[in-house]
């Protein structure tokens, strides 16, 4: 048995790195800030001979993901990766993944949307597309992202839906954390080949989304709405076997954090939520019974396990890092409320908005913003 | 909760009438005079639909959409295009 290695790198060589060790076929790809260095990376790796993989710079996002489209249906295994407007420029392509049940992976490197420009993190992009029918985890470290990059795989091939697989550009695609990788063969073992169960093939002519009556289309989109709920004991059980393999867990649908005794539970995603256990301690410290709830899984919302995991009477701050046009406020503290309406009535749900266009969110400064929802 | 799914993938493969019934469409039929009808084969060819037999030169309604190229390139004006009932 071959030791895990331990290395200092970036979230975005992380994701490319968890793309090698997937063994991904075809990687289709467009440069766009703060994903460009996964791409970088990757066509390097492609280039030097360390992944036996083709790599296809296309002219934008919208043929980006039409190629990991086509390659996904011709039964490779498929990577790319995006940010903000790229993927608001797939949104179409997104659609026909999903209804067509490829199992592309798919990085987003979250970065807020035009206009005005901006460069820097908040969750406006992966949330909008929402409603394209893929399943999605928001990673809050390097560590996370290179394991769920696998996990997604393992999934998405599982039940035959697109994954994306969001973090933070900046604050985790460049800062370097330690990255413990697991040896190739426990990888492996996790993840055997993609063996779709058809595939495009010349020798055996067929087509694949084809016009369809009502009568036939509305069947898939039962299946699609269906079997995206039914992907929830799947990322729990690659969360576990991931675990048992590798020794290395990041939570499954959720994540927690002192939430058992909690009176107040910060609500986030992604790198805010690992700078929150941090203001955790420091309101513990001042004497609150704070504790954190992270879903990992953002579609399909984990309302089975939220419900479960709130403490009774607890008060949720939710920490939007988007916004909810047409409402006051975030869109998980819209998902949140619409899950516990009925079900929890004694939990109280409050929100902010913060943290937009990569305004930083240090400790102290979230612990004071949750202290001040305590009396509001 | 269901833990396994079906996956079904919207595949479908070469065969007659894959598209389904066609024929529901056409507002006009076209209609061959067999008196007057040379079997050029022409209208075989332009067919976009394939439904015209090559050597017989009959239309299989169920999947004529009636778009009425065979009545337009037949160069002895023996395909008329009379309308559905």
């Amino acid at each position: 048995m071959k030791a895990a290695q331990v290395i200092m790198d970036t979230g975005a060589h992380a994701a490319a790195l968890a793309v090698k060790s997937a063994r991904v076929d075809v990687v289709p790809g467009y440069p766009i800030t703060p994903q460009t260095s996964i791409m970088e990376a990757v066509a390097a790796m492609v280039e030097n001979g360390e992944l036996n993989a083709r790599f296809i710079p296309v002219e934008g996002e919208h043929s980006a993901m039409a190629a990991a489209v086509a390659a996904s249906a011709a039964g490779a295994r498929v990577f790319t990766a995006t940010s903000a407007n790229g993927l608001l420029y797939m949104h179409e392509v997104l659609h026909m993944a999903s209804g067509g049940r490829l199992p592309v992976v798919m990085c987003n490197v979250n970065r807020g949307i035009f206009a005005p420009w901006t460069l820097w993190a908040d969750h406006q992009d992966s949330f909008a597309q929402r409603d394209t029918g893929w399943i999605q985890y928001h990673c809050s470290s390097n560590q996370e992202v290179f394991n769920t990059i696998l996990q997604a795989f393992r999934v998405a091939e599982q039940i035959n839906i697109p994954i994306m697989v969001n973090f933070d550009g900046f604050a985790i695609s460049h800062c370097l954390m330690p990255l413990t990788l697991p040896p190739q063969e426990d990888i492996d073992r996790f993840l055997p080949p993609h063996e779709p169960k058809w595939r495009l093939d010349p020798a055996h002519p067929s087509s694949f989304s084809n016009v369809t009556n009502a009568a036939e289309y509305a069947p898939f989109r039962q299946m699609l709405s269906d079997d995206i709920m039914a992907s929830i004991p799947l990322v729990k059980q690659a969360a576990q076997e991931y675990k048992d393999i590798t020794g290395m867990w990041d939570g499954d649908t959720i994540d927690t954090y002192l939430l058992e005794d909690a009176e107040v539970v910060a609500f986030a995603v992604n790198s805010m939520a690992a700078e929150l256990r941090l203001s955790i301690d420091i309101l513990r410290e001042q004497g609150i019974k704070a504790g954190l709830l992270r879903p990992r899984l953002y579609l399909p919302f984990p309302a089975e396990d939220i419900i479960n995991a709130l403490p009774q009477n607890a008060q949720v701050m939710v920490l939007d890092r988007n916004y909810n046009f047409g409402h006051p406020g975030g869109i998980l503290a819209s998902e949140l409320k619409s899950v516990l309406f009925g079900r929890r009535n004694d939990i109280t749900v409050k929100n902010r908005v913060m943290g937009i266009g990569g305004i930083d969110l240090p400790r102290r400064f979230m612990a004071a913003e949750i202290r001040a929802m305590m009396d509001e | 909760m269901k833990s396994v799914t079906k996956a079904y993938q919207p595949i479908s493969w070469p065969m007659k009438g894959a598209g389904g019934d066609t024929g529901s469409w056409r507002t006009h039929r076209p209609v061959v005079d067999t008196q007057i009808c040379t079997k050029c084969q022409l209208c075989w060819v332009y067919c976009p639909e394939a439904v015209i037999d090559r050597n017989e030169i009959t239309i299989d309604y169920r999947y004529c959409k009636g778009c009425g190229v065979c009545a337009t390139e037949c160069p002895t004006g023996a395909i008329s295009m009379e309308k559905e009932e």
